[in-house]
């Protein structure tokens, strides 16, 4: 067993925010466009340091989309910030139309994603976005799970030429990545041969908890960090779902659409398993603590435990 | 430089390959095609500096132009292929399976010419807005233009965009609008009237011109005029009124040609009115 230790707790958004200033100093094509919450997603020292290539848009998303998509004619690659719902369902034609069917070099920054943005509700806690996105033909997906991936995904993006939706959020959660992120390639953090468990952003770091957890009951987990959701990496999910035989998905996001749906793709053509999802079943969210919300909508380590249980009973 | 005379004549080739085009595949439309053909030509073929021989989409120290009312597509079409960006022979593949001459415009099929995909209306003038800005980083000199309908500017996205134009100044883009007061369900007037869209777009903070979209005379004038506007902190937008259907009498006068195709006897009666002066393709 890997032991994964932190010292620390971040928000992945400052990840974000650290990534794009590394950025704004070594890329000078990088450009950052904001629709009025530049705190939020810790634009400010970017800014401070770029205001020539940094773009108040004030409230007007759909209008930051296009202009995105038309700052790559000339060279430039922007980075949109705004929250996940009003960087997805709020501009759907936009993305779709001025950037994933113009093929545009655009990097949708989306914060506040799922249920963990708490108390502001439902009205801003979007559950879908990674299901619209992935839709998109050409549209790369990707979900870090703590500051150090996140900042590194930021950095990788900006070095990948196509249209990306780069997902993250607000709450502090464990620092403890430190391996390398490349696009597209899972991160497998524990060796196991019962069942595996492909979890993507915060629900990573509860899937290192599960596995603590199903240990001590002799369940000896595999765990997978599945960051890039499209391109899906099929390989690493089938070298371990035909050594495990069944398997356990974990997001902050709705059932249908999500990473377990994915996954489910995959093994429904290659080799049909049991698979169980932890993940909203579709449901709106609701105000609370974030803490509160992960507990109430299942989407804690807890979960992934009952879930694997139950997996492993259907093999 | 073409004279007016030539360049008039242009139009009318632009104009016999529209309703061909469409007539072709019976689909596709002419009204809006056959209403900004003159601007178009004029843009082409007398004010743009752009280089059709070698199209590059960053459009580097190039004048460059965005539809953003896709589906005038047939005289974009023409007018790109009448000056050299493809081949006009191309025209007749115009919405055939496996064209690059998409329905509506699109990247998506490596068609010189195109830089944006547009269709879905009210998109274009944040594009153009967006390729202006980074024209500004670049320190490039050329000029961005964008045509949009009158009735696409009943989108929101228009005046999100026509906004933040103001607000930064956005002085290197020159925009239009197709003030021919129709759409598909009638008369704007009667389906979503725009008010005094001169004083809508004063008020947003820019600089209004207004001109006869169909007499090349002063559409060559007006544009030249509009570009000695740029460079003094507003954007430029010119009401250009125009005939729906221009230069085919059944078509004019009506929205009925908005998106419906000439049959064979409506062709022969429309080329009938249109000189033939490039050759058709």
């Amino acid at each position: 067993m890997k032991d994964y230790p932190y010292t620390e707790k971040k928000d992945t958004r400052s990840g974000f925010g650290d990534g794009l200033t590394e950025l704004g100093r070594e890329n000078k094509d990088v450009v950052a466009l904001c629709a009025d919450l530049t705190g939020s997603l810790k634009m400010n020292d970017f800014e401070n340091e770029n205001p020539d290539r940094f773009f108040q848009i004030g409230i007007a998303e759909a209008n930051m989309i296009g202009i995105a998509a038309g700052m790559t004619i000339g060279g430039k690659i922007p980075f949109t910030g705004t929250f996940a719902n009003f960087s997805t369902s709020r501009v759907y034609d936009q993305i779709r139309q001025s950037v994933a069917y113009s093929g545009k070099n655009v990097k949708i920054c989306a914060s506040h994603a799922g249920l963990t943005l708490g108390e502001d509700g439902a009205t801003h806690q979007v559950l879908e976005d990674i299901g619209m996105m992935k839709m998109l033909p050409g549209m790369t997906v990707i979900n870090p799970c703590d500051y150090n991936q996140t900042k590194a995904a930021t950095k990788a993006i900006a070095d990948y030429k196509g249209p990306v939706y780069l997902r993250f959020g607000r709450p502090k959660v464990p620092v403890f990545m430190n391996e390398p992120f490349i696009i597209g390639q899972a991160i497998k953090l524990q060796e196991g041969a019962d069942v595996s468990i492909f979890a993507t952003g915060h629900l990573v770091w509860e899937a290192l908890e599960a596995h603590k957890t199903l240990a001590a009951k002799g369940i000896n987990a595999e765990i997978i960090n599945i960051h890039t959701i499209k391109p899906l990496d099929s390989k690493a999910i089938l070298d371990s779902a035909n050594k495990t035989k069944c398997i356990v998905t974990a997001e902050e996001h709705m059932r249908n659409g999500g990473l377990g749906d994915s996954i489910a793709q995959v093994i429904t053509h290659n080799n049909p398993m049991p698979i169980e999802y932890v993940a909203v079943n579709d449901s709106f969210g609701e105000s609370g603590t974030p803490d509160q919300l992960m507990n109430k909508y299942g989407l804690n380590a807890e979960a992934i435990v009952k879930a694997a249980e139950k997996a492993i009973s259907r093999k | 430089m073409p004279t007016i005379v030539e360049l008039e004549k242009t139009a009318s080739q632009v104009r016999r390959d529209i309703v061909r085009m469409v007539n072709g595949v019976m689909s596709g439309h002419p009204g809006g095609s056959l209403g900004c053909a003159d601007y178009l030509v004029a843009l082409y073929f007398e004010i743009m500096k752009h280089n059709a021989a070698d199209f590059n989409m960053d459009g580097t120290d190039e004048d460059i132009f965005f539809l953003s009312n896709g589906h005038i597509s047939p005289v974009f079409y023409s007018v790109l292929a009448r000056s050299g960006y493809f081949d006009v022979s191309e025209l007749a593949t115009f919405r055939k399976l496996n064209t690059r001459l998409q329905g509506h415009p699109t990247t998506h099929e490596g068609l010189e010419g195109i830089r944006i995909a547009s269709g879905s209306l009210g998109q274009g003038l944040s594009v153009a807005i967006g390729a202006a800005e980074t024209k500004k980083l670049n320190n490039d000199k050329g000029i961005v233009f964008t045509l949009h309908g009158d009735g696409e500017i009943q989108e929101g996205q228009i005046w999100e965009a026509a906004m933040y134009a103001a607000h930064n100044k956005i002085d290197n883009l020159i925009s239009a609008i197709d003030y021919n007061h129709k759409q598909i369900d009638g008369d704007i007037s009667d389906v979503l009237d725009l008010g005094d869209i001169k004083a809508k777009w004063q008020a947003f903070g820019w600089d209004v011109m207004e001109m006869n979209g169909n007499n090349m005379q002063e559409v060559v004038n007006k544009v030249n005029k509009a570009k000695t506007h740029l460079g003094k902190g507003k954007p430029v937008m010119i009401i250009m009124k125009t005939e729906m259907g221009q230069g085919v009498d059944y078509m004019m006068g009506t929205h009925k040609w908005h998106g419906n195709a000439p049959n064979e006897e409506q062709l022969a009666s429309a080329l009938g009115q249109l000189e033939e002066t490039l050759g058709d393709y």
